[in-house]
């Protein structure tokens, strides 16, 4: 129950902070979809680092650390990190200037305009929609995961769930998502893209701080940092993978085996591991090393194994580059750039983005890594309760769990409410407007459109959640690869004069059908990697790429009038 | 008004995505910094501050002024 309560003075904070962002509302519809221009530079840093990061850097890097070692870091933050800020530069920071300057809300009028072309609008709006919409299930499915187990016991008999016993009395999935979706519809309704944008930076701190206190405290009560960094499996030279220590519940501390608890075992092929190689600290390094670990059912006490890939392959690790990239073509983040004050609140966002991610991921990715002492193997389903298992059996404070668990939903809600906000800017100003005379509408019937619009998808999204597939995790990699491919249309449109619009379309068209074809390819969303570990979206990138730079080089360049207006230095 | 971003920009961002590639460290399950992080952890971890570092010396040597007077211009024709 104490979980439950400090989760409720959280949520109800929140709601506090929206209500009062609504009272500097301005009533116009600038204000409401991009507070303005009058975003200063903190805010735009810790709203624009919130949205970016959602459930996965406290719990998914935690889990794919437990699941892979170290490598995380460098495969999926340290990349973003550079990359994200180059994105912020050189892509929104220009975005924000023509924005400002010809008074654009959404990506698409900036492609209808530079590529002289409304039906571009009509055939992007769908395409970054559904890239939109799993992401927004991520968020809703993932917050009443996280919560289940955090409050089990609480509700018996309102709550027994027969289907996962060891829950009964949890608060359910569809509950959380209703409440979450409630909480983040109120303040966005209110407030728009200012409401968003407050209750961001107070979610973000509250994720980042979260997840440093938790490090803290796990590391102190096994003994230390570096008493910390033993107790990851080992691979001994008979090929057996191992726990050195075990965490002992009653004497509340670290304790060796002895000897070493054998949890699997290398996979050979002949004489030789079928990985070719094999590293003793699996975790400590990013030799690829596989193995067979034995997990045992809570319920039946069966022992099963699995197959499990330690490391990062090359080639994936080559090629993960271009998903960071999708932060380029996302259309809530365009948003949020439009929100700046000036072009200088960009600075304090593109210095400090690479050190929040730093400042949030390392303690993740060592605390996954420790992790795998402590816990028995977990399969890949199961890797994302890894930061709450931990912190119940080594913490075990009720009132810890409950604040970890506000960071990771603020992780969470930092994230939906820029989607649910730019979905219905989308909406309004992409397809009613556009096609509308300027002053068709008045600036409170934009806002009543806008707002009935968010209104709707909020219902629509938490009824899909209902029923999507509850493993929509694997789609997000899915929706990221989907934005890469996408990432040349932006990059040529802002930085190539000679980008038409044939070649736009062509772009467009070319990223979908090699986007598809993988998709396809990987039974509809499973992580998939092509020859040695090739991730998609590089392949995708380059065709799509390939088909914007062919196709601009035989249609006729964009007229003069364009580009004077995008070009003014030619 | 000259738009573009200056080269430099260009090149050291390539180069700091090269030197992402940190082969020298691939295998390395051994050194530990400080006696807590791993030195494939410890490398990456160092990159993001040079990343940081790296874009605070852009804002400063090659802020692009000519965006900011761009934005300032009072225009707006949609």
């Amino acid at each position: 129950m104490t979980p439950l309560i400090v989760l409720s003075c959280y949520l109800a904070l929140l709601l506090g902070l929206g209500i009062l962002s609504s009272r500097s509302f301005r009533g116009t519809s600038k204000d409401y979809f991009v507070a303005s221009h009058s975003i200063g530079p903190f805010l735009l840093l810790m709203s624009v680092f919130g949205t970016t990061m959602t459930a996965f850097a406290l719990v998914g890097s935690t889990g794919k650390a437990f699941e892979r070692g170290i490598g995380v870091y460098g495969l999926m933050a340290s990349i973003s990190g550079l990359i994200h800020a180059a994105v912020f530069f050189l892509i929104g920071m220009r975005l924000w200037v023509f924005g400002k300057k010809y008074g654009y809300v959404t990506q698409i009028q900036y492609f209808r305009a530079r590529f002289e072309s409304s039906r571009i609008g009509y055939l992007l709006f769908p395409i970054l929609v559904l890239l939109v919409i799993p992401y927004l299930l991520i968020g809703i499915i993932g917050a009443g995961k996280t919560l289940l187990p955090v409050t089990a016991g609480a509700f018996p008999a309102w709550f027994p769930n027969p289907a996962t016993p060891q829950w009964s009395g949890g608060i359910p999935v569809w509950l959380t998502g209703l409440v979450i979706c409630g909480v983040v519809l109120t303040y966005v309704f209110m407030g728009g893209s200012r409401g968003a944008a407050w209750a961001n930076t107070f979610q973000t701190l509250v994720f980042m701080v979260m997840g440093i206190v938790a490090f803290v405290l796990i590391a102190k009560n096994l003994g230390g940092l570096q008493n910390a960094s033993k107790v990851t499996i080992k691979v001994t030279e008979e090929g057996q993978v191992v726990q050195p220590y075990r965490w002992d519940n009653a004497q509340k501390q670290l304790v060796e085996n002895n000897p070493p608890k054998v949890i699997g075992k290398l996979v050979f092929e002949g004489e030789k591991p079928v990985s070719g190689t094999y590293s003793p600290d699996p975790l400590l390094s990013r030799t690829v090393t596989e193995v067979e670990l034995n997990a045992k059912n809570p319920k039946t006490g069966e022992i099963t194994s699995f197959r499990r890939e330690y490391g990062i392959p090359a080639w994936m690790f080559a090629t993960y580059l271009f998903i960071p990239l999708s932060v380029g073509m996302f259309p809530h983040l365009f948003q949020h750039w439009l929100t700046a004050k000036s072009a200088r609140a960009f600075k304090l966002t593109v210095i400090a983005h690479p050190l929040c991610i730093l400042v949030v991921w390392v303690p993740c990715v060592l605390i996954g890594i420790w992790a795998t002492g402590i816990l028995p193997p977990l399969d890949p389903s199961k890797v994302s309760a890894v930061l709450g298992q931990v912190v119940k059996s080594i913490i075990e404070s009720p009132v810890l769990s409950g604040f970890l668990t506000a960071g990771v939903l603020a992780a969470i809600m930092s994230s939906l409410d820029s989607q649910f906000l730019c979905l219905g800017t989308m909406f309004t100003n992409d397809i009613v407007l556009h096609r509308k005379a300027k002053g068709a509408y008045s600036d409170k019937q934009i806002i009543f459109i806008a707002r009935i619009f968010i209104v709707v998808i909020v219902a629509l999204t938490y009824l899909v959640s209902l029923v999507a597939p509850q493993n929509v995790f694997d789609l997000a990699v899915w929706c990221f690869s989907g934005f890469g491919a996408l990432f040349p249309l932006i990059f040529a449109a802002l930085y190539w004069k000679r980008a038409t619009k044939a070649g736009a379309y062509a772009c467009i068209f070319a990223a979908l059908a090699s986007w598809f074809y993988y998709f396809k390819m990987s039974g509809y969303g499973k992580e998939m990697v092509l020859g040695p570990g090739i991730m998609p979206v590089a392949v995708c990138f380059v065709i799509s790429s390939l088909a914007l730079v062919i196709v601009s080089l035989l249609t006729s360049p964009p007229s003069e009038n364009t580009l004077r207006k995008f070009f003014p230095d030619r | 008004m000259k738009q573009g971003i200056h080269w430099t920009v260009w090149v050291g961002t390539l180069l700091l995505i090269a030197l992402h590639q940190d082969v020298w460290f691939w295998d390395d399950h051994q050194t530990m910094i400080f006696g807590i992080l791993p030195v494939g952890l410890a490398y990456h971890a160092a990159f993001s501050i040079v990343a940081a570092l790296w874009w605070g010396a852009v804002m400063v040597v090659a802020w692009p002024h000519h965006l900011e007077a761009m934005a300032e211009e009072d225009t707006n024709n949609p």
